[in-house]
């Protein structure tokens, strides 16, 4: 079947099968970023975003994205970059096999949530799995990329903060 | 590893009805489990153009489609004002974000899933589905029912009642994320007391309590044609608080099995526990939260 999309801003028109999925169409295309980590929808590595919101492309039907945007790590070369560098400044880019599904959820979580505190940040962050870290350096990271431009108060706690 | 060689989005319920029908068929929900399962269909029935995916509100009920994400029922506001932020609490542990936008009401719903928080969290509410064929009905009657491979029915809208009850939703989780060792939520309605109790690994059921007369009375569906039946050698005393009673006759009510996860002994107490922080949340006026 024939299908048509947005990709990273770019109409694409290919043909696949009916039980595609949309990781396996987004890398037949180029787009490596997006990795299949575990294949049972917990490791986030996946992630891509469809009309803006953050998904796992290996729980999701390419047929599902007939006119719709997808937008992979390879569309956001520049936020990508920047949040980038944050990560590894704190040393939380180690194997780097995981982060950029961890960079993706990172820019969708600045799009969506406003100023989030720790614990808010941790919460959406949750579905993306590092092997390699016990996550402090990436917590790090992401408050400071978040108070780039000064205006977060950092270490801000949620009062609601659980174990 | 799932394969199909068809996919259909049917423009009506009629022709997604007509298609389900076949056994080759297979009803796409979120698609987070199907992709696991090792199965080959002939036809993909995709249910997303069929205006499923909306959250409406009236002044007596929700109603919720069958395609709206477990993301939506976590931010819904009207949902989680109505309902003491339960619709948040039983959602955010699971998985992740990006799961979250995936999985649907009515994957969980149809499923009726041993380990589901979100039936568990409908349970202890008003709560009806509707299905295409065989129409609106009481969630916990759907919910008893084993699901059938001759079942073939879609469910269309789940239904939830604004009947000004006052409810709270606790899991336990080894870790973060993670499938619940226990689910359970609690409401005090205006008649008393429902309780919903899920992943004893079994799928969530349902139990409703009051107290007549110092004596605590229980309602289980299915047990003795379902009417009040005074629960025996459980009552509020001196040694004995109305909400510990309530908690021991809530957690009673039901059978806990054993699991990779946790013992059948564990749970039982568990559920004790975690009813009784329910009473205690919804009589002091806490919205659900970790604790």
């Amino acid at each position: 079947m024939t299908l048509e999309f947005q990709l990273n801003g770019k109409m694409v028109r290919t043909e696949i099968q009916a039980d595609t999925l949309l990781l396996d169409l987004v890398r037949s295309l180029g787009c490596f970023s997006v990795k299949r980590g575990c294949g049972t929808a917990n490791c986030g590595l996946c992630t891509v975003m469809v009309e803006g919101k953050p998904v796992l492309s290996c729980s999701v039907l390419a047929a599902r994205v007939q006119g719709k945007n997808v937008t992979t790590l390879e569309g956001l070369q520049e936020e990508a970059e920047e949040a980038g560098r944050f990560l590894a400044q704190e040393g939380g880019e180690q194997c780097g096999y995981c982060s950029p599904g961890f960079l993706m959820n990172v820019i969708a979580m600045e799009r969506e949530l406003v100023n989030p505190g720790e614990e808010e940040i941790k919460e959406y962050l949750a579905g993306n799995l590092c092997r390699c870290s016990g996550y402090m350096s990436q917590l790090r990271a992401v408050e400071k990329y978040l108070n780039r431009k000064g205006e977060r108060k950092c270490g801000q706690e949620d009062a609601s903060m659980g174990r | 590893m799932f394969q199909a060689k068809e996919y259909v989005k049917p423009a009506s319920l009629e022709e997604a009805y007509r298609l389900c029908q076949k056994r080759s068929s297979v009803t796409v929900g979120g698609m987070m489990w199907l992709k696991m399962e090792n199965v080959r269909k002939q036809t993909i029935v995709d249910l997303s153009d069929l205006g499923l995916d909306q959250i409406r509100e009236d002044e007596k009920e929700f109603q919720i489609g069958a395609m709206v994400t477990l993301r939506m029922l976590e931010t819904h506001e009207g949902l989680n004002k109505e309902f003491n932020g339960i619709f948040r609490e039983c959602t955010r542990h699971i998985v992740g974000v990006q799961f979250r936008n995936g999985a649907t009401v009515g994957g969980s719903v149809y499923g009726r899933f041993g380990f589901s928080d979100i039936l568990t969290a409908l349970m202890a509410l008003d709560t009806e589905v509707e299905l295409y064929q065989g129409g609106r009905m009481p969630l916990a009657e759907f919910a008893a029912r084993t699901p059938k491979v001759t079942e073939r029915d879609i469910l269309m809208y789940v239904y939830v009642k604004k009947d000004h009850r006052k409810a709270a939703y606790l899991s336990e989780r080894r870790s973060s994320t993670d499938f619940p060792l226990l689910a359970c939520c609690g409401a005090k309605t205006l008649w008393g007391w429902q309780f919903a109790v899920g992943a004893r690994p079994g799928r969530a059921e349902q139990v409703s309590l009051r107290i007549k007369a110092g004596q605590i009375e229980r309602k289980i569906l299915g047990e003795k044609g379902v009417c009040w039946t005074a629960v025996c050698g459980i009552s509020p005393d001196k040694n004995n608080s109305a909400a510990e009673a309530l908690a021991e006759a809530a957690a009673s009510a039901f059978h806990y099995g054993t699991n990779l996860t946790g013992s059948g002994a564990y749970r039982a107490y568990l559920a004790k526990v975690l009813t009784g922080r329910l009473i205690r949340q919804i009589e002091t006026g806490e919205e659900s939260t970790d604790r």
